[in-house]
């Protein structure tokens, strides 16, 4: 759930304060290197690990991802509550509405269309919208605020590491981040009898590859902001899609064509994934889901490096 | 008080000073006329989050998960939708008072520093505070009145007795608002404590003080928690006005114990905005 953050200083509320300080020291450097830069620096494929290449500006991946993901881990070191209480939304919303509000359901349709308890229908739910949120909060506006004030991107990109390195940088800290949600998550779940199957043991695997698509996708639509204003339009996304895909009740209570509609939603997909694990209705269509997935990360990633590389070094 | 001074100097050919003194409401009302000057060309950033949100949840849950309450299981024998509506107008004045008194407060300390502007004029840290508890109060009975405008056409409005409840809700947020303001005033991080106030306190309030189930589904010792929380009681005000079933001294309490906070929370602003803005 959203506040109104409506002025322009709001959204640096989340844990990426800790690190202007880091950033704005490479302010200055990375503005004056991008003039020179500017005209070699966007050589696609070229992939700078020769100590010549190094010299030379970078292209658009250096193999060095891993050094923004590092960076992550020393910026939330100091923020760890802040990073580690993320787990505590859907498990609020599981003890509240799994409980309180099961008594009032009782049972609802399960994925075979077997009457099931709605503790258990609505866990796995909440399992894959916690790894969409996560992953967008992460790659959304954090994102957005290294990019447009802290120009944390501009002074990396004056070093040796390319627009997509950034890209998978950012997208793998956030896919751990969501990977440690859903590994909480399904813990909890164990503790209180909501895994019915062994195949559960596939949820976080599957809980990786649903954040990493949204993170991808998100920072896609990020690098697209103009504003704090903009990211109304992620929260039109996401909020409706947290409450309408089958998250909290079966998807046979719409009409045909709009359960066809809900259907092609990636957070239904998501949910259906979880739910199936959980429950142990596993079938081939999971492929199906993950083929999704694969395509949305895919264009994802590819988006955000061209974006970058057309923002920060042309 | 206010024509004299001014008006001689102008008379005997000065020039017109620019800071005006003005009465204690007039100058809360100038606050508030600052926010709304923001609010008139902003509005469409908070439209989302004040009104669709709270509509959003009303169709999925209301309708949604409606279809899936057992018969008998909501209080009076109501639907789901309409035992849903009037609890999610009292949510979202809650979440709108928590939105208006969080960033909005801190950035006019810290970022945008506008109330250091207003204090610059002749307006008191006093003053500041009645107008932006004024505004936040006018937010959240526009907002909230929208809302059941567009909720009336889902079938959640039941009866016009819904405008008492809009009143209540109101009351419920501003019950929040004013202890909320007193504390953003002394807060002075980057927004990080904040942001904890969202997942511990606005969230699990949301969840937990009855809006969604009857409070006697939870664990006993869940549910003194709900009884310190505003939102319990304005929806049980807000409810019990819409759908009947108001008893009289209960309501008293949760009135009472609402207005307590209001004034104990206003007052504690009051103490805090002068502290912070004096020296």
């Amino acid at each position: 759930m959203t506040n109104d953050d409506r002025l322009t200083g709001d959204r640096v509320a989340d844990n990426d304060v800790a690190d202007r300080g880091v950033a704005d020291r490479g302010v200055a450097k990375g503005a004056a290197d991008r003039g020179v830069a500017g005209g070699l620096a966007a050589r696609p494929g070229l992939r700078s690990n020769g100590p010549l290449l190094r010299v030379l500006p970078a292209g658009l991946y250096a193999g060095r991802g891993r050094m923004l993901v590092e960076r992550a881990f020393l910026v939330n070191r100091r923020s760890w509550l802040n990073l580690v209480s993320g787990i505590l939304e859907p498990l609020f919303f599981l003890l509240s509405l799994g409980i309180g509000f099961g008594s009032m359901v009782g049972q609802v349709a399960g994925p075979d269309g077997q009457p099931m308890d709605y503790a258990m229908f609505l866990a796995p739910a909440l399992l894959a919208s916690s790894a969409m949120n996560g992953a967008i909060n992460d790659a959304t506006y954090n994102v957005f605020f290294k990019l447009k004030y802290a120009k944390l991107y501009d002074a990396v990109l004056a070093t040796s590491l390319g627009p997509l390195d950034v890209a998978v940088g950012e997208i793998t800290w956030a896919v751990i981040r969501g990977g440690l949600y859903s590994s909480g998550f399904l813990l909890v779940m164990l503790g209180m009898d909501l895994i019915a199957s062994p195949w559960a043991l596939l949820v976080v695997p599957a809980a990786l590859f649903v954040a990493f698509a949204f993170a991808a996708a998100g920072m896609a639509c990020t690098t697209f902001m103009r504003s704090w204003q903009d990211f109304d339009l992620i929260q039109l996304a996401i909020l409706p899609m947290f409450l309408f895909c089958s998250t909290f009740y079966p998807l046979s209570v719409y009409p045909r064509p709009l359960q066809w509609i809900v259907e092609w939603l990636p957070l239904y997909r998501a949910v259906e994934l979880m739910r199936g694990l959980t429950t142990g209705h596993v079938g081939v269509g999971m492929l199906g889901h993950l083929a999704y997935f694969v395509v949305i990360a895919g264009v994802g990633v590819w988006v955000t490096t061209r974006r970058l590389d057309k923002l920060l070094l042309r | 008080m206010t024509s004299h001074p001014t008006e001689d100097r102008a008379e005997r050919g000065h020039p017109r000073p620019t800071g005006r003194p003005v009465g204690a409401l007039r100058a809360a009302f100038l606050v508030v006329e600052g926010k709304w000057t923001w609010y008139r060309r902003n509005w469409r950033a908070t439209f989302f989050s004040s009104v669709g949100q709270p509509l959003l949840f009303l169709l999925a849950l209301g309708l949604g998960i409606g279809s899936q309450v057992k018969p008998g299981a909501v209080p009076g024998g109501v639907s789901y939708l309409e035992y849903l509506a009037p609890a999610l107008l009292v949510v979202s004045a809650v979440q709108n008072a928590t939105g208006e008194s969080t960033f909005p407060v801190l950035s006019s300390f810290k970022w945008q520093r506008v109330y250091w502007g207003i204090n610059a004029s002749p307006i008191t840290p006093h003053q500041i505070v009645g107008g932006q508890l004024l505004w936040t109060a006018a937010r959240l009975l526009l907002s909230g009145a929208v809302y059941l405008v567009v909720a009336a056409f889902f079938g959640g409005v039941r009866s016009p007795l819904v405008l008492i409840s809009l009143l209540f809700a109101t009351l419920a947020g501003m019950a929040f608002a004013a202890p909320l303001t007193a504390y953003v005033a002394t807060v002075d991080d980057e927004g990080q404590t904040l942001g904890n106030i969202f997942r511990f306190v606005l969230m699990p309030m949301t969840l937990f003080a009855g809006t969604f189930f009857p409070l006697d589904r939870l664990p006993d010792f869940v549910q003194p928690i709900a009884w310190i929380t505003p939102l319990w009681h304005g929806t049980e005000l807000a409810r019990g006005t819409v759908l009947g079933g108001l008893q009289f001294w209960p309501a008293l309490g949760h009135l009472a114990y609402l207005l307590a906070l209001l004034a104990g929370g206003a007052a504690l602003a009051a103490r805090n905005f002068r502290r912070r803005l004096a020296n």
